[in-house]
């Protein structure tokens, strides 16, 4: 295919640049004047996002200055302070636990799917990791709450008993380690929330490593290279871009989520280390759980910790999708 | 004949030691399996029963996998080298992992179907709470008022996000104007917002700014705002997928633009984009934050989306299984039960359909080709 700049850096024509003529009919132009019209409905609903939070959230922000970023109480409705500098800890700590778990088992499977599974498995995989992403985060935090919180916290315990030196694993001393202390915390809202963001890392790593060059796959074997072998030296190395990114989508995800981590956690103000003692939070649960109680100043504050958390997770997947799409070729199909 | 075989044999055993299989499974690495499976039972057992001061079956599970792979990776050490030991440890380690993410999912399908299908009787489809009271069993009572309310809701935003959403991906893949490229950025933004901000958003906007009251049609647009760019997203991808020659040629036989996109391009993709909407609704029908703030939640009915608050299934879940009573819980259970079955019917369909190529052709399809005289 020849562009207008290649005919014209060629000195075939002179002097008279060539543009294509285009008329279009006014049923095209129309056509065309709708597809951009319903495409800018999408900047305008972001920037309207991003435009009532700050409208709203103004007003708790001015009463509350630089306090919002340092305050870890949150007492807007009596006057008190308010801000998210213990909610914010906690909102990531809960992601970070997520991602922990999530980001292993995710690359596992993406590789299970792509390189290890006989065929016929393959599409049978996929579908179900995709209904993974389907089944509500409610019923997650459901199944979370009633059937995961009983047994997940003797692990929580085992940690604090024989790794309580380390501080995330520590409790306090005052109430010793009965299995009371451990349900609601960082730790239990974070594995439900892994399962969550396993099945968007999943889609996307296995997206990137179906991509990894059949050259190379090839040439790993012809070389006597293992199964192991090729999984290392050129899926991996090929995927990076895509297990980075994938992950990163993830924490946007496990960042917002709301639902599953109200339902879990007791709600608490004091930052900590520790991410097996009960009591933890997140931006998106104060949210749900104050907005029903909350007067005016009150909303005015949730909605200056939605801006907060809209910023957020708007920076985490720009940076997550400009990596995945560096690392992804986006061919269309010819014929 | 027999000389020949034995040769062949001879050779394939020659061979067999230095040929990788890549997919097969051998009856050594079964026999290898099963043994440090076993021994490595024993060892936990000895270890976590007898030595260690530690409980619980979950720290019995972690014990076990970790010696079972210690077991196993000197087992295949010994008899068939290092790289091999390697290559095995990894597949191990790829398979737990993949069925770690696959067991959570049938254990919660299984948990919520237990749970869920005492109260689940046909009057759950027919009754609202009005006649509930604080001593009233399970299965009284019913979820019909939630479940009209999540079936206008999501029909509403779907009203508004499918067309948006197919008009934008058509705007992305089809006309490829000027805005394309942001434009890509910022749905991929857009699907990344929060459900809890979309419902904040809507609350800020249409019920503070513009003085609405919490309605089922407040709680459509907080649907539509995470509905859009999930639909958007899909269906480009959808597009990409027809083929660059179908176009050339709809044009090249003097289609202009507008017919092309519509005569060629959406009809060619038509099974994708209904997969695309479905698993959209199947995505948005479970969305409980959103709802929270805009639809208010009732316990009895409301069948106008309009006026008056309205109830969600999510949402008639969330408030119920926080209530003290049993009963109430129960109930709730059930409301998950009919959630989770609603969107595993919406996924089986959309995974029926999106199966489906672009040439697939449907009985509908055939007999309108036969009338028109064309197979």
């Amino acid at each position: 295919m020849t562009s207008v700049a290649d005919v014209s850096e060629s000195n075939l024509v002179d002097e008279a640049r060539v543009t294509p003529v285009v008329r279009r009919s006014k049923v095209d132009r129309a056509y065309r004047a709708v597809a951009t019209l319903s495409g800018s409905v999408v900047f305008v609903v972001m920037a309207l996002i991003g435009g009532f939070l700050l409208y709203r959230g103004i007003d708790a922000l001015r009463i509350s200055g630089w306090g919002f970023i340092t305050e870890s109480q949150w007492a807007p409705d009596m006057g008190g302070a308010f801000g998210i500098a213990a909610v914010l800890p906690y909102t990531v700590s809960i992601a970070l636990v997520a991602l922990f778990l999530a980001v292993p088992i995710s690359v596992a499977t993406a590789l299970f799917i792509t390189e290890y599974a006989p065929r016929r498995l393959r599409r049978f995989l996929t579908a179900t990791i995709d209904l993974l992403a389907a089944v509500p985060s409610l019923i997650y935090g459901l199944w979370g709450l009633f059937y995961l919180q009983p047994r997940l916290i003797t692990l929580s315990k085992w940690l604090a008993d024989n790794l309580g030196f380390i501080p995330f694993f520590e409790v306090n001393e005052d109430f010793g380690t009965s299995l009371g202390v451990f349900p609601s915390s960082t730790f239990v809202a974070g594995v439900i929330v892994s399962l969550m963001v396993i099945p968007i890392c999943t889609s996307v790593m296995r997206e990137v490593f179906g991509q990894a060059p059949p050259g190379e796959r090839e040439g790993a074997m012809a070389l006597g290279g293992t199964r192991w072998g090729v999984v290392r030296d050129v899926v991996l190395p090929f995927g990076r871009g895509g297990i980075i990114g994938g992950s990163m989508l993830g924490l946007g995800r496990a960042l917002g989520e709301t639902i599953a981590v109200t339902l879990i956690i007791s709600p608490s103000f004091d930052a900590k280390w520790s991410i097996v003692e009960q009591g933890s939070n997140s931006i998106a649960a104060l949210i749900a759980l104050k907005f029903s109680e909350s007067t005016e100043t009150g909303i005015s504050a949730l909605m200056a910790a939605g801006l907060a958390l809209f910023v957020i997770t708007l920076i985490v997947n720009t940076a997550a999708s400009s990596v995945v799409n560096r690392s992804r070729s986006g061919s269309a199909t010819e014929i | 004949m027999a000389l020949a075989l034995r040769r062949r044999r001879n050779v394939t055993e020659a061979v067999a030691d230095e040929k990788i299989r890549i997919r097969s499974v051998e009856s050594i690495d079964v026999t290898v399996m099963i043994g440090s499976a076993i021994a490595s039972f024993a060892l936990s057992q000895l270890l976590y029963e007898t030595f260690l001061p530690l409980s619980g079956a979950l720290g019995y599970v972690v014990v076990w996998y970790v010696l079972f792979l210690a077991v196993s990776w000197i087992a295949v050490r010994e008899l068939r080298g290092n790289v091999r030991a390697k290559d095995h440890l990894a597949r191990v380690v790829v398979w737990s992992g993949a069925s770690m993410a696959i067991v959570p999912l049938i254990l919660i399908v299984l948990y919520v179907v237990g749970k869920g299908y005492h109260a689940l009787r046909p009057q759950f489809f027919a009754e609202d709470q009005r006649y509930v009271g604080a001593l009233s069993d399970a299965t009284e009572g019913g979820g019909a008022h939630a479940i009209i309310g999540t079936i206008q809701q999501v029909g509403i935003a779907s009203l508004i996000a499918v067309p948006l959403g197919i008009t934008t991906a058509v705007y992305l893949n089809e006309v490829k104007g000027r805005l394309a490229k942001p434009l890509r950025t910022v749905v991929d933004a857009m699907s990344a917002v929060p459900s809890i901000v979309a419902g904040l958003f809507i609350y800020a906007a249409w019920i503070l700014a513009l003085g609405n009251q919490q309605t089922g049609l407040a709680g459509s647009l907080a649907l539509s705002v995470l509905f859009l760019p999930t639909v958007t997203r899909t269906a480009e991808v959808v597009l990409r997928l027809v083929p660059g020659g179908l176009r050339e040629a709809s044009l090249a036989l003097g289609g202009t633009e507008w017919r092309t996109t519509s005569r060629v391009v959406l009809p060619t993709s038509r099974s994708g984009l209904v997969t695309a909407v479905i698993l959209g609704v199947a995505r948005v029908i479970g969305e409980t934050a959103p709802l929270i703030l805009t639809v208010g939640g009732a316990f009895i009915m409301n069948w106008n989306p309009l006026a008056g608050k309205q109830d969600s299934l999510p949402f008639f879940v969330f408030r119920l299984i926080r209530f003290p009573q049993e009963s109430q819980i129960a109930r709730a259970w059930t409301g998950a039960l009919v959630l989770m079955i609603l969107v595993l019917v919406l996924f089986v369909i959309a995974r029926a359909i999106g199966g489906r190529g672009p040439d697939h052709i449907g009985r509908l399809k055939k007999w309108r080709l036969q009338r028109k005289g064309l197979a």
